[in-house]
């Protein structure tokens, strides 16, 4: 009964965090042409060889959700302190990890349509050519943005006590991004080149292993964090 | 030593509370029985928000020992929030969600029963007519009834309110006293941060003065209690009769 009621409350956080975002239009927006943009900017700096900008093409997608998801995480805390909801959140009965997962799952839909917008842009620009293997990116992308979006969601946790949020997310969770992001542009780079080294199998299995330990781990962790 | 059937519903043992070097606490000690609403009074910055907040969950004390029903406020935390009703100085509501779906999901994440009357509740607090409206364009009077309207939708035995009264019209603060009548009436306990007694004083039966981070005084309400059936008349009348 109790485990009925924090998914309840779970589901409540994250119609709240959508319907939050969905009517306020300005966020989404903005994520989405900040990703756009920065994939535009690499396509600039990369320069018109389209062998150059295929090989570079993870890596520039990767980054551009990276860099979007950042002010997404910001800005799912943001609408909590805006009014001093985040007291009042903390103040209902249940435990800590119902708001963790409720951010998450919002999170997680929230950068999923960004990643979606990202990669189509990204395709078009770096004029990549879908692989035979497409069922493999689409599974390194969704434990990418797994890796993406639990670190992102408990990092902006951390970072929404602090005065100075804005700079010190990028600060903490730059640094703990790195092995999620490794595997998933090596693997997503070698899927693309149809997998002639048979290397994606390591890095998807790396990947989801840093996702499970990073899951398991933020899990416990969030009420540390959260409450003062 | 206390016990979680205490007939105390509020207690304070020595606590203390400190940001970085300084001591905004220094042993706060008091105690309020089941049905006693009581006010809390102090200059800006005397630590009445900060204790409020320990009490509320919110902090943890640096030192000293806080308890809701005998409950420890840093150690059984689930408890102690299922007993609380914490109505702090911000409203803490969704501006792009309407007054009702901030309701809703305040009873949702308070575990009450689908299908809790949510209009009778805002019909109460006189939000009826706007309830599908966006919280964005209230004043700040109809958003304070809303975070009165959450209060009241998880009936809670003991009440914490931090300047209850802020932004609140004559009916809105005869609301407020009746929602406070209400907690001590059914065995529970109200601690009200104060910086003007006018307001509240129909419904307070003693005030404790915070000054140095310690309990300066503890004193019988100026007026005597109005109970149930006056708390209903409308403050401005109280206000008149108290003068």
């Amino acid at each position: 009964m109790a485990f009925r009621d924090d998914l309840r409350r779970v589901r409540a956080i994250v119609w709240k965090d959508l319907a939050t975002e969905r009517r306020s239009k300005a966020g989404f927006n903005s994520v989405a042409a900040l990703g756009i943009t920065i994939l535009i900017l690499f396509g600039f700096a990369l320069g018109p060889d389209v062998q150059t900008l295929r090989d570079a093409a993870a890596g520039a997608i990767w980054l551009s959700a990276l860099f979007a998801g950042v002010l997404a995480f910001n800005r799912s805390y943001q609408v909590e302190l805006e009014s001093g909801a985040l007291d009042q959140l903390l103040q209902y009965p249940g435990p800590r990890w119902v708001i963790y997962v409720g951010k998450l799952v919002a999170n997680a839909i929230f950068v999923g349509l960004i990643l979606v917008i990202v990669i189509v842009v990204g395709i078009v620009l770096f004029q990549v050519r879908i692989p035979s293997a497409w069922p493999s990116l689409i599974g390194v992308l969704v434990l990418g943005a797994v890796g993406l979006v639990v670190l992102g969601t408990f990092y902006a946790a951390m970072a929404s006590r602090s005065r100075a949020r804005e700079v010190l997310l990028p600060l903490l969770l730059f640094p703990m991004l790195v092995p999620v992001l490794l595997a998933a542009i090596s693997a997503s780079k070698a899927l693309l080149v149809g997998d002639i080294m048979q290397e994606a199998g390591a890095w998807i299995k790396l990947l989801a292993a840093y996702d499970l330990i990073f899951l398991v781990a933020t899990l416990w962790a969030f009420e540390y964090v959260i409450d003062v | 030593m206390a016990t979680p059937q205490s007939e105390l519903a509020i207690e304070a043992e020595g606590v203390a509370r400190r940001f970085g070097a300084r001591w905004v606490l220094r042993g706060v000690t008091f105690a309020l029985r089941t049905g006693e609403v009581v006010g809390l009074l102090g200059a800006n910055g005397s630590g009445k928000t900060t204790l409020l907040r320990i009490f509320g969950t919110l902090l943890k004390p640096s030192a000293g020992a806080a308890r809701i029903h005998g409950h420890d406020v840093a150690r059984d935390t689930d408890a102690v929030r299922a007993e609380l009703g914490f109505l702090a100085h911000a409203p803490g509501l969704y501006d792009d969600l309407t007054a009702r779906e901030n309701l809703r999901f305040a009873a949702e994440m308070s575990g009450l029963p689908v299908g809790t009357d949510l209009d009778a509740t805002l019909d109460r607090v006189g939000l009826a007519h706007v309830a599908n409206e966006r919280v964005r364009g209230f004043s700040a009077g109809m958003q304070r009834r809303l975070a009165v309207a959450r209060l009241v939708l998880r009936r809670p035995r003991v009440l914490l309110l931090d300047e209850p009264y802020a932004n609140l019209d004559a009916e809105g603060i005869a609301l407020m006293n009746d929602v406070i009548a209400d907690a001590g009436r059914a065995g529970g306990a109200a601690l009200v941060v104060l910086h003007e007694l006018a307001p509240a004083a129909g419904v307070l039966d003693r005030t404790i003065t915070i000054a140095g981070g310690r309990v300066a005084e503890s004193q019988p309400a100026p007026a005597p209690r109005i109970h149930a059936s006056r708390a209903e008349q409308p403050a401005h009348a109280l206000t008149a009769e108290i003068r």
